[in-house]
């Protein structure tokens, strides 16, 4: 009682209420205003108290500020809703103010080094001379960071590359309708191997009149892509069938799919790495030569079918068991079974793990420097230490994050949406 | 019927000893030919390499399966702070995403949806080799709370130097031994009796009490080191005395500490939600205060939903600890997977005994939460 008391003020008749709002609306201009000054122009107007109390004015003159304007039912609106909001008692109004004050204190210097100091135009190192990000830096390694060491002649055979499996992908969605039932097998089967086949002869070319770039040579954001992209269509079959045999009562079966997941999902994924770049050349016969590229993208798949195969265990778990029943009970067998009445169901609940699942596949890729595949940013701890242009780390990094952002929340944002698109009700 | 049953089997176990019968005939082969001969007896052979970082006595005269024990120590130091931090950080966080002011809720959906989507490494390397590279060199450091320098080479502050520390710990060991007996007692009395003990006051009262008891009488004492800086030559400054932490382990905790929490605050977020209404209203309806309620009621429930996932992030931010490894923090798979491996080239011991080291502590943890689950799962009649 004393707390509601002392948090909401008790003349709220319309006689005080002016004074008390605009008094409150002076002490927290105040107390804006004083750490506004204290932060860009080096001034302190209230100087005069002492230096302990000195350093918390600000926020003290702007919960004074609120506490005066915390009125109940006062009749303005957008004063209603910021009492609700923002200002329910002292304590979330001290919050408040420290989340204001602090985008006071960050948010000019940051736009200042992102955009309005920062340099875009000009084509070396001495066009810097702002004091915000140098852009330029991006902008000339911007090939680099796309297409890695893959020469910039040949560089439209990996774009062909891309926007061709795009378009083998979209295919999907407008098959006609008496094809649907093959959707699934061309997207588990076909797809792959028409990608596999692209990748292999356009990107990496050696026939039909196109040179050959080595996969020592391809980097940047789009190994990035075929990495993923490869370890996900490779590791979702992969999942399934250890989900299966996980669940399955045949004991050898079961066995073996648990001791794999649990081996796979007990390692780092950069020792994973490193066995496939060190120990496994020494299990396969002296004189064969597995390039280090399908090498890690087998790693990967593996770890990640691990996974997957937890993710879709959790699915095939949350079905009824009338599901089962009522599908044996119409005579189907093991198989029929699962492809034509649990799968579907199933893989429809553990979509969102399985976007997690892929979100996490993509931010491990750049793990694979440890084999020296050079990705994005792989491609920027390369460029940051050329001699040219030492000292822009921090701008490759923050372009990093900013692209792999995107990426990673449109990802999960889509996945949000496709939960509530397949979302049945039991 | 019963084909049905022995041919899948069959077939199975086929695959795998065929799959591991070829790859150990290679491997095999492949070592009589670099003459190397698989076993773990160079673990007992001279390192004759230097840890920069290490908890435990160390130089180049030790052995390899001392340059092990160096990295895993550091790998568990590095997942310890990790842990604890990411848990503190994460309760907060989770919790502040459920507050009813919406600038705390925004911010703390802001901060998790941020530094949940960029890789990981990526976070490592900018903390590593953008932001605290940025900061001032040995001799222009400014001091703070009057005893540290946060440096470009890291961290410099005071260490304590204790006399008779064995003493102080043993009492720590007893006061918590104490501690938990008396909470059983005061849970048995208040079963029985119906009367509540003030169990945390005097918890806090025997947990801090008892150790500084030994201060006046068990001979212990307390003294600081604080580092002082000296110039070596014209231009090299070093630090005297004090613990210094290096710039790879401030970086790599935090930047583990930042990622995790943000998972850590969506469990935390899920397991308080997922407690229904009517639960609270229930508590509030048989005269629980509000904080019982939360204590008594809303905790343990939440608890269950939270704990599961929790310890699975973890797990992965010890598996993640060894990201370590790209920015040379010498932790278990840099010293001993990087290293050793290039001194010794016994890649198949090597990896294998790194990969089985943390099989180790994923199945440990794994086990310990089942049977933690199986204990706190409500039994259902």
């Amino acid at each position: 009682m004393i707390i509601k008391k002392f948090n909401t003020l008790k003349f709220n008749h319309h006689k005080n209420r002016n004074i008390s709002l605009i008094s409150g609306v002076l002490f927290f201009s105040v107390g804006i205003i004083d750490f506004y000054l204290n932060n860009y122009f080096n001034t302190n107007i209230t100087s005069f108290l002492p230096r302990i109390i000195n350093f918390f004015t600000p926020l003290i003159f702007g919960v004074i500020g609120l506490h005066l304007i915390r009125i109940e039912f006062s009749g303005i609106k957008i004063l209603d809703s910021l009492n609700k909001n923002i200002n329910t008692t002292n304590f979330n109004a001290a919050l408040s103010v420290s989340i204001i004050l602090l985008i006071i204190f960050g948010l000019p210097p940051l736009l200042n080094w992102l955009i309005l100091d920062a340099n875009f135009a000009g084509d070396s190192k001495e066009a810097c001379t702002g004091g915000g990000a140098c852009w330029v830096y991006i902008k000339v390694w911007f090939n680099r960071f796309m297409y890695g060491m893959y020469p910039n002649t040949e560089q439209w055979r990996v774009n062909l590359t891309f926007i061709a499996v795009l378009v083998f992908m979209a295919a999907g969605f407008f098959t006609p309708t008496r094809l649907r039932n093959y959707l699934s097998l061309y997207y588990v089967l076909i797809l792959p191997i028409i990608s596999f086949i692209l990748i292999y002869f356009i990107v990496s070319g050696g026939s039909f009149g196109l040179v050959w770039v080595e996969t020592g040579a391809w980097g940047g954001l789009s190994l990035t892509f075929m990495v993923s992209f490869f370890s996900l269509i490779f590791c979702f079959p992969l999942g399934m069938m250890l989900a299966l045999g996980r669940r399955s009562d045949l004991p050898i079966v079961k066995y073996s799919s648990l001791s794999f997941i649990e081996f796979w999902r007990g390692v780092p994924l950069i020792t994973v790495l490193f066995m496939s770049a060190v120990m496994f050349p020494m299990f396969l016969p002296d004189g064969t030569y597995v390039d280090k590229l399908i090498r890690v993208v087998v790693a990967i798949t593996l770890f990640e079918a691990a996974y997957t195969a937890e993710v879709i265990r959790g699915g095939l778990q949350a079905l009824p068991r009338g599901q089962y029943d009522a599908a044996k009970s119409l005579g189907m067998g093991y198989w029929r079974m699962h492809v034509f009445v649990i799968l579907p169901q199933a893989l429809k609940l553990v979509i969102p793990g399985i976007a997690n699942t892929f979100l996490a596949l993509i931010k491990d890729t750049p793990l694979i420097f440890v084999v020296g595949l050079l990705e994005l940013v792989g491609m920027l701890n390369l460029a940051k230490t050329n001699p040219k242009w030492l000292g822009f780390s921090m701008e490759g990094y923050v372009f990093a994050g900013i692209i792999f952002w995107i990426i990673c929340y449109s990802m999960s944002k889509y996945s949000q949406n496709l939960e509530l698109k397949y979302k049945t009700d039991r | 019927m019963k084909i049905k049953k022995i041919l899948p089997q069959l077939l199975t176990l086929l695959f795998i000893v065929l799959v591991f019968g070829f790859f150990t005939m290679n491997a095999q082969e492949n070592m009589s030919t670099r003459g190397l001969e698989f076993g773990f007896g160079f673990l007992n052979t001279q390192a004759s390499f230097d840890i920069q970082f290490s908890l435990i006595d160390y130089d180049g005269s030790h052995t390899y399966a001392r340059a092990y024990l160096v990295g895993l120590l550091n790998t568990l130091l590095v997942a310890f702070i990790g842990i604890i931090l990411a848990t503190l950080l994460g309760a907060i966080v989770g919790i502040a995403r459920l507050s009813p002011n919406y600038l705390i809720r925004k911010t703390a959906s802001f901060y998790i949806e941020f530094f949940r989507n960029i890789p990981l490494l990526l976070q490592i390397f900018f903390w590593y080799f953008a932001a605290l590279r940025a900061l001032p060199m040995l001799e222009d450091a400014p001091m703070l709370l009057n005893s540290s320098f946060m440096t470009i080479k890291g961290l410099y502050a005071p260490s304590p130097i204790w006399i008779n520390f064995d003493v102080f710990f043993t009492t720590i060991i007893i006061a918590m031994i104490v501690i938990f007996f008396f909470a059983r007692y005061a849970k048995k009395k208040q079963e029985q009796e119906g009367k509540r003990l003030p169990v945390l006051i005097i918890s806090l009262a025997i947990f801090t009490g008892l150790p500084l008891l030994t201060f006046l009488i068990g001979g212990v004492d307390l003294s600081w080191s604080f580092p002082v800086i000296r110039q070596m030559s014209a231009s090299s400054y070093t630090f005297d005395g004090g613990l210094k932490i290096p710039p790879e382990l401030i970086a790599l905790t935090l930047a583990l500490t930042l990622y995790t929490a943000t998972f850590i605050a969506e469990n935390v977020r899920a397991g308080i939600q997922g407690i229904g209404k009517g639960q609270k209203e229930a508590a509030a309806s048989i005269g629980l205060t509000p904080s019982q309620v939360l204590k008594l009621v809303v905790m343990p429930q939440a608890l269950r939903i939270i704990i599961p996932p929790t310890t699975n992030q973890y797990l992965n931010l010890t598996k993640n600890s060894s990201l370590a490894a790209a920015i040379a923090y010498p932790d278990l798979v840099l010293v001993f997977a990087g290293t050793a491996m290039m001194q010794t080239g016994r890649a198949i011991e090597i990896v294998g005994i790194t990969m089985a080291t943390y099989l180790t502590i994923s199945l440990g943890i794994s086990l310990l939460m089942n049977w933690y689950n199986k204990r706190i799962a409500i039994q259902e009649k």
